[in-house]
């Protein structure tokens, strides 16, 4: 949570000459981002759907004390997928959870450097 | 989805961050489901990040400022305007384009999460997300436009339009003095996003040269 407080509220950071700025500040961001646009192309969940959700994630977060200025947006829109995924019927929490903590698993395994890849003993 | 940021922390020299290893496990999910496929992902982050992007915004509005005709489109229709140029509409079937003129100046928020019109502006910028500017481009448009050192005449009446999952919108700036003859290709590099989002106004030839 320290790094949400600590972080300043600034109205409105300014940027206006920076048109051409990065999009994703880092690839996950990218990834939740494509991989929402992939799954309303499959029908998965309608626009509405999707922006009902965000919206309720991002409510949730400011109330839970996140100063939601833009720089944990990807966080709420990861959640909004994972909810959305789960009420869809898609993959539920605990399937998430495992494989989450098989990327760990095969995270930790992985010496520094070496493209990190799934095992099915990352499973065990 | 709560508490993931909590059980399960990589303190130990771990690679990925916990929510780097959320996406992963997601993707890989999705993709063994047959849901999502990796290359088609990276080709839509690739879209969004060079293809698309407010270069496509900027062309729509050079043509309305040089094409009566395709400005009167525009305006009546966007959605259909827009795809007569051949861009790919992916998301918000319903884009309506607002007209920026000496009497009023349009700008645009999603006040709920961050809708916004990818197809003709990219993605949206860091600020645009953010909850101050989604709660003051309400309250306080002027002085919204003033952080982006905008002033308006003081006649010149503010329209702020909220976005939905189904409605987008596009605000056409005013085309600057001392443009006439202008190409749409000269004429769209004066177009900027924020012009477009009405946080700002479109260059002038002065501020191009510069």
């Amino acid at each position: 949570m320290t790094e949400m407080t600590d972080r300043p509220t600034v109205p409105v950071p300014g940027l206006p000459c920076d048109a051409e700025g990065p999009v994703f500040r880092e690839p996950w961001e990218a990834q939740a981002f494509a991989m929402a646009l992939a799954l309303h192309a499959r029908g998965v969940f309608t626009w509405p759907e999707w922006a009902a959700t965000l919206g309720a994630e991002i409510k949730r977060a400011q109330a839970a004390g996140d100063p939601d200025t833009g720089e944990t947006y990807y966080r709420h829109w990861l959640n909004a997928l994972e909810r959305l995924v789960a009420e869809k019927g898609v993959a539920d929490a605990a399937t998430l959870d495992r494989y989450r903590h098989a990327w760990g698993h095969a995270a930790d395994r992985t010496p520094h450097g070496t493209p990190i890849e799934l095992r099915p003993d990352d499973f065990r | 989805m709560s508490g993931h940021d909590h059980d399960h922390p990589h303190e130990h020299g771990s690679e990925l961050s916990e929510t780097q290893l959320r996406v992963r496990a997601l993707e890989t999910v999705l993709t063994e489901k047959g849901y999502v496929d990796p290359a088609a992902l990276d080709a839509i982050v690739e879209t969004y990040e060079t293809k698309v992007g407010p270069r496509n915004g900027a062309a729509v509005v050079a043509k309305a400022w040089s094409d009566p005709a395709f400005k009167q489109a525009l305006l009546k229709d966007a959605t259909a305007a827009v795809n007569t140029l051949g861009h790919v509409s992916r998301v918000g079937d319903h884009l309506v384009a607002v007209e920026n003129t000496p009497q009023r100046h349009n700008m645009i928020v999603c006040t709920l999460c961050s809708c916004y019109p990818w197809e003709v502006l990219g993605l949206p910028p860091v600020w645009y997300k953010s909850a101050p500017y989604r709660s003051r481009a309400v309250k306080d448009p002027r002085g919204v436009l003033a952080d982006f050192g905008v002033e308006l005449p003081k006649d010149t009446e503010i329209r702020v339009w909220d976005s939905t999952a189904e409605t987008r919108f596009l605000v056409l700036p005013m085309r600057p003095a001392g443009t006439e003859g202008w190409s749409e290709e000269r004429l769209a590099a004066l177009v900027t996003r924020d012009s477009m989002i009405g946080t700002g106004l479109a260059r002038t030839p002065a501020e191009l040269a510069q």
